[in-house]
């Protein structure tokens, strides 16, 4: 028998990464008294973006320059699609959360006055290997937090109109968890795995995003019918050919210029935007001028070092590369290529349509982090910013909000934890997840511009996918499970067809190519000035409604009207 | 991408189970560790760096131009030793300051 579990709290947390930690830790230190509870389906001492530690704070207000200047940069960026209130809100908060990160006990380079060096306009240099046990080593030191680890949510409680806590179950025990909460906040990252990766096959799971980040908030969210934004505007990083690490350590850190085979700079060619650098790398190669490299042959052998020592800070695989093969960075060019696309708040402007003060469409559910929308170039520092911004908004509402009984929420959950039951103790079925994993990555790869079309898709190709990702939505409603190891990839499975069924309804939305590095809509290949907007969507009773949002240039102030 | 774990070396402490971001390593009867799945492995490295008895190494897939090479973490107070084998080779040591930025 499933057990199952039940917790009362204030303030849940559904997401201990980033934002979700900070959130905790700004609520817990304005309001001592306040419970708050994290939920994450890891641990949260290495889980999620910052697992593998970080090569620097790209999101610095720099000396001399102003927030203003970085929402410029975002919206030439973006092209267009931002909106102003919530990057500004957050870039007024980048530099005081890096300073708090250093109080935490974050290594951050200074110059001999004491003021931090920076990278470039915007970043800062930092040692960012051990940033997630810095950040959760904070969160342990206050008694009014309590963590649950080990426990992936799979659906919010809600109570009427109004979200009044989660069901998810353990990813180790047989275990269902029934959590009661006066506010929900969202923070479980963005969405890799919905498109067949670089690595198909044994190193599937060597992506640049983690794999685990299964794109469960934005799911919580379109299950609720909350509105979400400009999923349209995908990610394609351009990445370390194999091992998908970054690449701008070595383009902003050595300056190494981006060259096609024939050893020709090409990056002016297609926009110094990151759409533009990412279109880059694919036009060349598929015009027959790959594969494409960072130029590093020449490089002096104690930056060489320097390098090492960077990517072991972030991206190891990357240092052992180098180093086993004997094709180091000073006498190779290092290979790159675009990887496949990701939905994620963090870079792009995709996620839950929120107000300034992070509150989501629905009563009771705030998001913050690459789940969170309209901002993009958040990165660390804008996703610590977006978690406190929410944290005291949810401290502000939660008089609003009464709490709702264990008795009333266990009734709300009854359904769920009655399907984890069912799923655990039924026989195999003729599919397992893993099946129809490879079955949805190859529909979104093929069909709604993924790496082996060279990003491109059009009408008739987004009606297939959209109807073959209905197919395996609804096989995946029989999918069983042999253990909870499995349960959890059942519902990462049916988390993601959520989210590209969603994807491909922003997809068909946006009928023109603003951002032809990160996908080309071949039916219009064009910018079209008709699609300055936000192209959102809201999910009502089961149907994707398409709803069109003009820009608000200037305006830094927005509540939700409904 | 994926991870080795040396049963000789595990004592069991369960460093590595608690850290990894995809929940992917387990104990077995004896409580050693062992990765179910070495196709779900990010290759973030969290186990490596929380296994403090170095029975954890780390190699490439060949589908992404591994050679063979192993790769071992040590710490050392503030220092971290990345010390990577491959056979026929001599071993390569990069140790990393840990209270020091990144150059880059
Ligand atoms: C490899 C990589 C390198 C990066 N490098 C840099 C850098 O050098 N500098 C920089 O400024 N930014 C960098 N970024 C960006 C930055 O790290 C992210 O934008 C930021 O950390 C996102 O924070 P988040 O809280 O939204 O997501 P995360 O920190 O990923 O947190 C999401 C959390 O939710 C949990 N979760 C997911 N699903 C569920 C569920 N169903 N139930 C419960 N919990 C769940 C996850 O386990 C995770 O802990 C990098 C990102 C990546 C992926
Ligand atoms: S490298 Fe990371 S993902 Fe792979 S087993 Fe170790 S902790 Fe887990
Ligand atoms: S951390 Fe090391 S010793 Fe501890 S269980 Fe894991 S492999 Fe074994």
């Amino acid at each position: 028998m499933l057990r199952i579990e039940t917790i009362q709290t204030d303030f849940l947390i559904v997401g201990g990464g980033t934002a979700g930690c900070y959130a905790a830790i700004v609520a817990a230190r304005k309001d001592p008294k306040l419970r708050v509870q994290i939920v994450e389906k890891a641990n949260i001492k290495r889980s999620g973006c910052l697992a593998a530690g970080v090569n620097a704070i790209n999101a610095y207000i720099t000396e001399g320059r102003t927030t203003q200047q970085y929402l410029e940069y975002a919206r030439w960026d973006a092209e267009k699609i931002i909106r102003d209130d919530l990057v500004l809100s957050m870039a007024e908060r980048f530099n005081e959360s890096a300073r708090d990160l250093e109080r935490m006990g974050l290594v951050i380079l200074k110059d001999a006055n004491g003021n931090y060096v920076s990278r470039g306009k915007r970043n800062i240099k930092i040692n960012g290997e051990n940033i997630k046990p810095i950040i959760s080593r904070e969160v342990k030191k206050y008694d009014n937090i309590s963590i649950l680890n080990h426990v992936v949510v799979t659906n919010l409680l809600q109570d009427g109109d109004r979200v009044c806590g989660a069901v998810g179950f353990s990813t180790n025990y047989e275990t269902a968890w029934v959590i009661s909460a006066r506010a929900v906040l969202v923070a479980t990252g963005g969405a890799a795995g919905l498109y067949r990766p670089n690595n198909p096959g044994f190193s599937r799971h060597k992506m640049w995003y983690p794999p685990f980040n299964a794109g469960a908030g934005y799911a919580l969210g379109i299950r609720v019918g909350a509105e979400m934004t400009s999923f349209e505007m995908r990610f394609v990083a351009q990445r370390i050919k194999d091992t998908i690490a970054p690449t701008g350590t070595i383009a902003l850190g050595v300056g190494a210029r981006e060259v096609n085979a024939l050893g020709e700079a090409y990056a002016e060619r297609y926009g110094l935007t990151t759409s533009g650098r990412a279109r880059g790398a694919t036009k060349e190669t598929s015009e027959g001028r790959g594969p494409c490299y960072l130029k590093t042959v020449g490089l002096d052998s104690s930056r060489e070092e320097d390098l090492y020592k960077a990517y072991l800070n972030m991206a190891p695989a990357q240092t052992l590369k180098w180093i086993e093969s004997g094709e180091r960075p000073s006498t190779h060019n290092v290979e790159i290529e675009g990887t496949e696309p990701y939905v994620v708040g963090g870079h792009t402007a995709s996620g839950y349509w929120i107000d300034t003060a992070r509150r989501t469409t629905v009563a009771g559910l705030y998001a913050a982090g690459d789940v969170a929308g309209g901002a993009p170039k958040k990165f660390v520092t804008g996703a610590l910013a977006e978690g406190w911004i929410a944290a005291e908004t949810v401290l502000k509402d939660l008089a609003t909000y009464s709490p709702t009984s264990i008795a009333r929420a266990l009734e709300l959950a009854k359904d769920k934890t009655n399907e984890y039951e069912r799923r655990l103790r039924a026989p195999r079925g003729v599919y397992n997840a893993r099946e129809l994993e490879d079955a949805m990555q190859k529909v979104m790869d093929v069909y709604a511009g993924g790496i082996s079309v060279g990003y491109r898709y059009n009408e008739n190709q987004l009606a297939i996918a959209d109807e073959k990702i209905g197919l395996i939505a609804d096989l995946a409603e029989e999918l069983s499970a042999a253990d909870v190891d499995e349960l959890v990839r059942v519902y990462e499975l049916i988390d993601r067809a959520t989210v590209c069924k969603t994807l491909l309804a922003h997809l068909r939305g946006r009928k023109e190519t603003r951002w032809p590095g990160f996908g080309v809509f071949a039916d219009y290949p064009e910018k079209d000035d008709a699609f300055e907007c936000f192209v959102n969507t809201r999910n009502v009773n089961g149907k994707i409604q398409t709803i069109i949002r003009p820009l608000m240039e200037g305006v830094t102030y927005y509540e939700h009207t409904h | 991408m994926s991870i080795l774990i040396e049963s000789e070396r595990c004592v069991g402490c369960g460093s590595c189970v608690e850290a990894c971001p995809g929940n992917l390593i387990k104990r077995d009867a004896d409580g050693k560790a062992f990765l179910k799945a070495p196709d779900e492995c990010w290759g973030c490295a969290s186990c490596l760096k929380e296994c403090r008895f170095q029975a954890i190494s780390y190699y490439l897939g060949a589908d992404i131009g591994g050679r063979g090479g192993l790769m071992k973490y040590e710490r050392d107070g503030d220092l971290a030793r990345w010390i990577i084998r491959r056979a026929g080779r001599e071993t390569v040591t990069i140790t990393v300051d840990r209270r020091s930025s990144n150059k880059y």
